[in-house]
């Protein structure tokens, strides 16, 4: 059951960023004028296919913010998704994760398809993600936070809860095993026991990366994590992002800052007003004049 | 935030871990020795459990013991209000769903007591007081059911609205049915608990509520004891969850529609159980005893205490039954101020939410919260 | 239920229902205003009601009206009718910003939790209901009747008295007044920032404290109006009456879609007409459980209301 009013907001704001950016396009039906980005022979992806997002289109009235979108994340890479302002990335996000329902397409997960499920099924699937705007639980504890995201594959039952009964207490103590080590992973363990709206900006951005570790995603799903770092941060961040991709952990980043796209991503897609307009390895994508017309005035090597 | 923001968290500089301090969700209690903490509760209960015998401590007694009605039926009135408040807790304060008709599980609890057991129901099966337990909660649990499934989905003010009209429809039937909920007439006759003293006499009758007082803190340590296993599990993690951004919490794997209704159930059975402890004492029950006033002052009586926080929940629970209950039989400018209860009541609501916002006993984790920025701002 | 009493009635039923829904309208609009603005359910606005109620009853009773008075004729009607309103739009206004005063704007100082809100406002309403149900020890007090409810002309099976219409053109008047306040003038354009967007009107030069009250003031304004058809249309008050009253007006605040205006309207129409068909086909009694069902069914299939939020939209 999709709830139409869901992330209005969000939404609203992207809406406003086209209106200004481009003229509404109308139809999904045109032929793709930017077809020659789809037509270049696949790229050998890293591993075989993990998300693969097919033909996805969105509509929000007569705004259409996302076009015919596909493209493929293969298992084990760091896969960027970039574009100017309004492009659609986190919409693309949103739909993934089911918090938008295409309006035609479909996105399949390890073989299966993911539009229409609901947000915590495609979550149990293996699909985690972070906020571009964070969004924790405030008034819980960092360890409580990643807890949550532990409890995902959990399967005590209520009953369980209420009489303490061993299946219970044994995933109590694993989730809070878990969720401690993955605070010491992002490197924020020792505010477990702090209230989330407590913590400096750069440490909420760690917490919800481990919060959304701790359920076991095959793919992890960045939103410009790296908004507002400074340049160290940034640089810590990276080594973060590489960690979690040595794990096992496939990685989806949404990114405006090139030079960090750029610096970790085996592949990148660019999108712009809701048009895949460039795919391939970074080198590729920053010599490609369409990227580099998008991007006018930022330079895609901008150091 | 801002306090920290200009120096980048390194997992070098890292304090000692504060695992113990950890689930946050404890009490302070939990802070104490063990010991300590087992003394402090034996205290507390053995203080519940002789608070009948309130008005023979010198001084203070005489003030605390209410005068218009006597002093253990007060303090039974108490109980089930508290039960009724840590039920509510559950619903408003563990997961945020803002419920107006709250006295409808309180209601549907007392009628099943009284259709299955009072001689006045249509059903004659005159059950004892005990058998009636399972069922009156069983119902209780699904008409929280019935009631969250077609409305949880809805945001807070309209689930507010619509819960308001369930409990009203419940007293409305009540009041237009006059075989089947017999309205104003109600059920006389319900038994009473069962038992009997040495000497033949039944322990619970109706000359002494002490009995009745004690059956209800036990209930309560009871009620307390099971909510407190949920609130610190997977099951309350997922509540505040709810509470704090659904949308996010559902995006990490929170079932949200199962957790809310968890809590609808959950908050019906305890208000259900209040429900079969009032008829077993009362004896009677009719449409006039669930009035929409009552969910209201239930709600205030949460919110009051510190939604979110059971002991919270237990002093605005016991606040809004002996305030008015000890202005009984007291006088005003030579009139009873009885009269006035209400009224001054009303008062003590604005000024207590006007000068603690966040409750009598706030939530533990606002308190953690402010400690927390203590000590951030000290290091540096 | 008795289908042949809901054909055999329908023409009066419907006449009855749109008076009351006329006036649950004007109630409703009080609730309206000030979620619009704050996002928050005045659950003292009921007591906003009553207070206007029984200072309408009370200065009736100065010039020595009573329920046993004789009506009097067209001039005396519009003279106390103009008494009475000035009296309970007044009383009801002052009732509503002290309300504002008291129980909201120290707890906005104070940056207190939505919640914290409903509770001020449930001990307001406690207080002032029992305040009014002291002074008049729980009595219902009758009221003059001001204008004897002839037939005007006859409607299907039933009768359209001069009440009725008055009562509904009265609301429609209040309800176009107060649209044009809101959408054609400076303060109106300030209320309509203050529920778009409260930190940005604020950054604009809105008073925002000055928004609230007088949302708060137009609402005590309508309620007090409502105040005065209620007394009309029913002849006799209670000081418990504004609360119950109070539920439908928000009910149909939300069925209509609340923080809108217009909602408002279609909100108290629709139930007022919806409850005295229940009544036709059931009894009396279950109006208000035919309301709240309404309410939920319809909230299942439109979770914002009939015309949605937003105040700031009323126009479209």
């Amino acid at each position: 059951m999709s709830e139409p009013h869901v992330e209005s907001t969000e939404w609203e704001d992207e809406m406003a960023r086209q209106r200004v950016d481009e003229p509404i396009r109308t139809t999904i039906g045109e032929p793709h004028e930017e077809a020659s980005a789809d037509a270049r022979p696949d790229r050998p992806t890293a591993g075989a296919p993990l998300l693969e997002v097919d033909d996805v289109t969105l509509r929000f009235g007569g705004v259409v913010a996302l076009d015919g979108v596909s493209f493929t994340i293969g298992e084990g890479e760091i896969f960027g998704l970039i574009g100017p302002n309004g492009a659609g990335k986190t919409t693309c996000f949103n739909a993934m994760t089911g918090i938008y329902r295409p309006t035609s397409g479909e996105i399949r997960f390890g073989g299966q398809r993911v539009t229409g499920l609901r947000k915590h099924e495609i979550t149990c699937m293996g699909v985690a993600r972070t906020f571009q705007n964070i969004r924790l639980f405030p008034e819980m504890t960092a360890l409580e936070n990643v807890m949550v995201g532990a409890d995902a594959h959990h399967r005590s039952s209520v009953l369980s809860a209420l009489f303490r009964l061993p299946r219970y207490r044994r995933e109590e103590a694993e989730g809070r095993e878990k969720s401690l080590r993955l605070l010491e992973f992002v490197g924020i363990r020792h505010r477990a026991g702090h209230v989330a709206r407590n913590l400096s900006y750069g440490e909420q951005r760690r917490l919800e990366i481990a919060r959304a570790l701790a359920t076991d995603p095959k793919l992890l799903c960045l939103d410009e994590p790296a908004a507002g770092f400074n340049p160290a941060e940034k640089e810590e961040l990276l080594q973060l992002i590489r960690d979690i991709r040595d794990t096992g952990v496939t990685v989806l980043l949404i990114e405006h800052d090139m030079r960090l796209v750029m610096g970790v991503t085996d592949r990148i897609v660019v999108l712009e007003f809701g048009k895949k307009i460039a795919e391939g390895t970074p080198a590729e994508v920053r010599d490609d004049p369409k990227v580099i017309a998008a991007y006018l005035g930022v330079p895609a090597d901008a150091a | 935030m801002t306090t920290t923001a200009d120096t980048p968290s390194k997992p070098q500089k890292a304090a000692p871990p504060q695992g113990k301090r950890g689930g946050g969700l404890r009490g302070r209690l939990d802070n104490l020795p063990t010991p300590a903490r087992w003394a402090l509760i034996v205290l507390v209960l053995a203080v519940a459990y002789l608070l009948p015998y309130a008005g023979d401590v010198p001084i203070i007694g005489p003030q605390v013991v209410t005068q218009g009605i006597d002093w253990p039926t007060a303090l039974f009135n108490i109980s089930y209000y508290v039960l009724l408040a840590l039920g509510l807790n559950v619903v408003v304060g563990f997961a945020g769903l803002l419920d107006l008709g709250y006295v409808g599980f309180y209601a549907v609890g007392a009628y099943t007591v009284a259709l299955l057991a009072s001689g006045d129901s249509s059903f004659g099966t005159k059950w004892v007081w005990l058998a009636t337990i399972p069922v009156a909660i069983a119902i209780a649990m699904l008409s929280g059911l019935i009631l969250g499934w077609p409305t949880l989905r809805l945001r807070g003010d309209y689930l507010a609205i619509v819960t308001l009209g369930f409990a009203e429809i419940i007293r409305i039937t009540a009041d237009n049915t006059p075989h089947f909920l017999r309205g104003d007439q109600g059920f006389a006759g319900i038994p009473h608990p069962p038992g009997k003293h040495a000497d033949g006499t039944p322990i619970f009758g109706v000359r002494d509520a002490t009995p009745y007082f004690w059956l209800g803190v036990t209930v309560i340590i009871i009620v307390v004891l099971a909510l407190r296993n949920l609130e610190r599990s997977r099951v309350g993690r997922s509540w505040l969850a709810i509470r704090e951004d659904e949308e996010a919490a559902e995006v990490m794997g929170v079932r949200t529609i199962k957790y809310k209704l968890w809590a609808f159930a959950i908050g019906a059975c305890v208000g259900g159980l209040g429900g079969v402890l009032f008829a077993g004492e009362n004896g009677f029950v009719n449409s006039a005893m669930f009035q929409l006033q009552l969910s209201i002052l239930v709600l205030a009586a949460v919110v009051m205490g510190g939604s979110g926080n059971m002991a919270g929940a237990i002093l605005g629970g016991a606040l809004i039954s002996y305030i008015p209950d000890r202005l009984r039989g007291t006088k005003i400018l030579g009139t009873d101020a009885y009269e006035y209860r209400y009224l001054i009541f009303g008062v003590i609501i604005i000024l207590i939410m006007i000068f603690r916002p966040q409750g009598l006993i706030p939530s533990r984790r606002r308190a953690l919260e402010l400690k927390d920025r203590a000590k951030e701002v000290a290091p540096q | 239920m008795h289908f042949s009493n809901l054909f055999h009635q329908f023409g009066e039923l419907t006449v009855t229902g749109l008076a009351q829904g006329a006036i649950i309208a004007l109630f409703a609009l009080g609730y309206t205003l000030v979620y619009g603005v704050l996002r928050l359910i005045n659950f003292a606005h009921s007591e906003v009601f009553t207070v206007g109620a029984f200072t309408a009853v009370i200065v009736w009773g100065g010039f020595g009206l009573n329920q046993d008075s004789p009506t009097p004729g067209l001039g005396g009607f519009v003279g106390y009718l103009l008494i009475g309103l000035v009296a309970a739009m007044a009383a009801s206004a002052v009732t509503a910003l002290v309300i504002e005063l008291v129980a909201y704007r120290p707890l906005r100082r104070r940056n207190a939790p939505p919640l914290a809100f409903l509770i001020t406002a449930i001990g307001a309403s406690i207080a002032i209901s029992e305040f009014v149900g002291v002074l008049t020890h729980r009595n219902n007090k009758g009221v003059p009747r001001l204008i004897k409810q002839e037939e005007v002309f006859p409607f299907l099976d039933g009768k359209v008295t001069d009440l009725q219409i008055f009562i509904v053109v009265v609301a429609l008047v209040m309800m176009v007044g107060l649209d044009l306040f809101i959408n054609r003038t400076r303060l109106g354009r300030g209320i309509r920032a203050v529920s778009q967007n409260p930190d940005s009107a604020a950054l604009m030069g809105v008073n925002k404290n000055r928004v609230i009250s007088l949302v708060f003031l137009l609402g005590g304004l309508m309620a007090g109006v409502a105040a005065i058809m209620y007394l009309l249309k029913i002849g006799n008050v209670r000081y418990d009456n504004g609360l119950y009253l109070g539920v439908e007006a928000f009910a149909a605040a939300v069925l209509g879609g609340i923080g809108n205006l217009r909602g408002a309207l279609l909100g108290g129409i629709v139930l007022g007409l919806f409850e005295n068909y229940v009544a036709g086909l059931f009894a009396t009694n279950w109006h208000s459980v035919g309301a709240f069902v309404l309410l939920v069914a319809l909230l299942m299939f439109r979770p914002t209301g009939l015309l949605g939020e937003s105040l700031g939209r009323a126009r479209a």
